[in-house]
């Protein structure tokens, strides 16, 4: 009774006719501004909202309207999602959390139990949800999928999708397509074997798996070469057994095609290639498959026999623009090698890739889109660096503003280091490691040989890598040719996406812990606010009880704002 | 087919710190073991392995650390652990040491092959500290324990941080060596004050510093007229400064800086 009547006082607060999310609202989901339905904000991933009420000329006026405290501590990564009034997150391990949208009162929370032990290189890190009718679905850290009753939090049903002993995890928000809730598995630093499935959101039963490393017979196997006779190196026969190809960003789908699409993780292990010889074909590539038969119709690979843990777990941006004067179904993609690309969705074809931070692992591409890769000496540094001229943060594409909007990390560099791994089932499969390139006062064309002091992943308040060694920026490029239109600096790195709006503001945050209001068409910035801690997520724009909101997290804290009543 | 093992990395190539993934601390230096970890390594080996290892390495049997082959590491890193953890049933109990501990005792292992216990000359603490308040005037910037200027980085616990081998190379190469967050700033308010000191913080709209006397000051870049980060460290070089033996003194002496216990 209780529940009833709260959710009938979010109805009315919310203003709201839809009381249902069925598959043609996920369709439609961008008609649907007040919602927030899918991890990238419709099937297109634009991340643009056509929501206008917060505009360039009132949002100095912006204000925090409620905030909801995480009570676990840890990097938050989660994009929520909103119907009619309540919104749903997720914090760790795999809790879900429903709050009012307008006041941040909580309505239910739902807490997983992760059975066994689960094995996650980077975290406890969940990124969100997916939801269908009266459903939620959720990936668990110990590699399995719960869907939830989304008026109460009940379990309704679990399936297992894969062995959390044997390093797989699920920590990507599901996509949601028709009768299918489609979840894909991390764990690239454990020699995982990669894989895309499918499970009906009425039962939880598998209809289709797509394994983004494939076994032998199957296509693409042959670009997991044999090892070549004598070779001084340690090279694995089996590599494809653990071959990496993890998923933990979600997906888009294209209902004219009936594909969905997925950047898929790194090959294993992640720095030694001479083990695993060849392109490790489906890693570091996106794969676009048949959505009722999970069947791979293309594929591209972005980094071939990637050594450089360049993940291309990008969100796969999906638009229709104007390429050398010809309309294409285009697929946009900065990806975390550095290059920006342009790709036809319908076919795969390459038809743009460029630069759009320093990259010396490649020297260009040929005529077939492959790039041409030019691996530095040992002890030298790699441009972009192991986190990549981007990474897994959501870009957005702007429909009012035609352009494409990504943080990007300038001039950051690593030193690599490559090491045999032999694999053992659960344990970390690095077969090498990495060491920020620090350059020297003296001449900064030479490191600080063993920069001790300087952390290789930095986290925390304290900028003690410094601009010298990288810092971060919002990109805004022309989606056509990947020209840069305007660039907001700033001094310390971003792993934060990007949210813009039909009143062309563009909201983002940064490590340094300020959620950043620009204009979309300019760069400029309108207002800034200080929320105390590194963002690690993108914000999403929505609306409750007929008033605009901006939810971002930050430290532990998701922080609403809206206008002034 | 023939498919070689995973190859034991030459000793020499590789330092690797705790960890076998991607998201944790692994170094590579390629030059070889700085002799001042070598030698600070050599003594920690004497307090803590001697007793059941030996000074030969081969105290334990079936064990032959000189041998430079190790059971149950090949990589710098691996054999970290096996300090750090220890082989509690085996008898070997784990060692909770810092990183300049660490890297010292890993490059001993790896080179007691080669070397010759008797002709290193570890430097001494006692005199380095002499050094340190006296010839080497280093509490004119830096502080130990509450005595000293805070202009430069606090040092009461630098042996916990860095090796000896960096600390050497920072004494004789303070410019290559100088992090950037410790390149000293100058900057001039609008208003047309100076300051000078050394960055605690930056971000794009505001640095954060401890100027020259020592004060916590912060500024919005707004309201900045002038803002340097310099390139060159604000200490002079103590090459020919201080003998070589000196030198290894004054490292002795940082490197028992260990903070408060």
């Amino acid at each position: 009774m209780f529940f009833g009547r709260v959710a009938v006082v979010s109805l009315l607060l919310a203003g709201s006719v839809a009381a249902q999310v069925t598959s043609q609202s996920l369709l439609e989901a961008a008609k649907e501004p007040r919602n927030w339905l899918t991890y990238g904000g419709d099937y297109s991933s634009h991340r643009y909202s056509a929501l206008a009420k917060i505009t360039p000329a009132n949002v100095k006026s912006l204000s925090l309207s409620w905030v909801y405290q995480s009570p676990v501590a840890g990097s938050w990564e989660a994009t929520p999602l909103v119907v009619d009034g309540v919104m749903y997150i997720t914090q760790r391990p795999n809790d879900i959390v429903a709050l009012d949208a307008a006041t941040g009162r909580v309505f239910w929370s739902y807490r997983y139990n992760n059975l066994e032990d689960p094995r996650v290189c980077c975290g406890a890190n969940n990124r969100g949800l997916g939801v269908l009718g009266d459903k939620l679905f959720m990936g668990t850290l110990d590699a399995s999928l719960v869907a939830v009753d989304r008026h109460n939090g009940h379990q309704l049903w679990k399936t297992r999708v894969a062995e959390a002993r044997a390093g797989y995890s699920i920590t990507v928000a599901p996509l949601v397509v028709k009768d299918k809730v489609i979840v894909g598995v991390g764990g690239g630093e454990f020699g995982v074997r990669g894989f895309i499935a499918a499970y009906s959101v009425d039962t939880g039963k598998e209809l289709w798996r797509f394994y983004t490393v494939p076994g032998p017979g199957e296509a693409g196997h042959e670009t997991w070469l044999p090892c070549p006779p004598n070779s001084k190196d340690y090279c694995d026969p089996e590599a494809w057994k653990h071959g990496g190809g993890s998923i933990w960003v979600t997906g888009s789908y294209d209902p004219e095609t009936n594909l969905n699409y997925w950047g898929t993780g790194n090959a294993g292990p992640d720095y030694n290639p001479a083990q695993r010889p060849g392109d490790n074909l489906y890693t570091a590539s996106v794969v676009a498959l048949d959505t009722d038969t999970g069947k791979l119709r293309w594929h591209y690979q972005f980094t071939p026999g990637d050594r450089y843990d360049y993940d291309s777990v990008q969100v796969p941006v999906l638009a229709d623009i104007t390429f050398q004067g010809k309309p294409v179904k285009a697929m946009l993609w900065a990806n975390r090698n550095g290059n920006y690309y342009v790709l036809d969705r319908a076919t795969g074809k390459f038809l743009l890739g460029k630069p759009f931070v320093k990259v010396n692992w490649m020297s260009g591409f040929d005529a077939n889109g492959r790039p041409i890769q030019t691996p530095q000496p040992v002890g030298q540094p790699t441009y972009p660096g192991m986190q990549g001229g981007t990474n897994w943060y959501s870009p957005s594409f702007s429909p009012r503003t035609g352009l494409m909007y990504f943080p990007i990390w300038e001039e950051q560099a690593i030193v690599f280091s490559r090491i045999p791994v032999t694999y053992k089932e659960g344990s970390g499969f690095g077969g090498g490691g990495f060491q920020p390139y620090v350059p020297s006062a003296d001449d900064p064309k030479k490191g600080i040989p063993n920069a001790s002091g300087v952390p290789n992943l930095r986290r925390g308040p304290i900028n003690d890598w410094t601009d010298a060694a990288g810092h971060g920026a919002m990109l805004a490029i022309d989606p056509a040719t990947g020209e840069a239109k305007w660039k907001f600096r700033m001094t310390d790195v971003t792993d934060v996406g990007a949210v813009t709006t039909a009143s062309d503001l563009l909201f983002t945050g940064g490590r340094e812990g300020y959620l950043q209001v620009l204009n979309a068409r300019t760069g400029e910035l309108l207002l800034k606010r200080n929320l105390g801690a590194q963002m690690l997520n993108s914000p999403i724009v929505y609306e409750a009880g007929g008033r605009q909101y901006v939810a971002v997290m930050a430290g532990l804290g998701l922080f609403v704002f809206g206008l002034p009543e | 087919m023939r498919i070689t093992k995973p190859i034991q990395s030459t000793a020499g190539l590789f330092a690797l710190a705790l960890s076998a993934f991607a998201q944790t601390t692994m170094q590579e230096h390629p030059e070889a073991y700085p002799r001042a970890d070598i030698e600070y390594g050599a003594r920690l080996y004497s307090e803590h392995c001697d007793r059941c290892h030996g000074a030969n390495g081969a105290g334990v049997a079936g064990i032959n650390l000189a041998s430079g082959k190790f059971r149950s590491a090949t990589t710098d890193g691996q054999l970290r652990m096996v300090i750090t953890n220890g082989f509690p049933t085996a008898g070997m109990p784990p060692f909770r040491l810092d990183i300049a501990d660490l890297t010292g005792l890993v490059a001993w292992l790896r080179n007691m092959n080669a070397i010759d216990r008797g002709s290193l000359k570890p430097g001494d603490p006692a005199r380095g500290r002499v050094l340190f308040e006296g010839k080497g005037a280093c509490e004119s910037c830096h502080r130990v324990n509450a005595h000293g200027s805070r202009k430069g980085p606090d040092l009461s616990d630098i042996g916990t941080l860095r090796s000896a081998g960096y600390l050497e190379r920072i004494l004789v190469d303070p410019n290559g060596q100088l992090l950037p967050i410790n390149r000293p700033v100058h900057l001039v308010t609008r208003a047309g004050k100076a300051y000078d000191g050394r960055r605690l913080n930056e971000d794009t709209y505001t640095v954060q510093m401890m100027d020259t006397d020592g004060h916590l000051q912060s500024f919005v870049k707004a309201d900045l007229r002038e803002f340097k980060v310099s390139t060159k460290s604000a200490m002079t070089s103590y090459k020919g400064e201080l003998k070589p033996d000196e030198l290894a003194d004054l490292v002795a002496y940082m490197l028992s800086l260990k903070g408060a216990q």
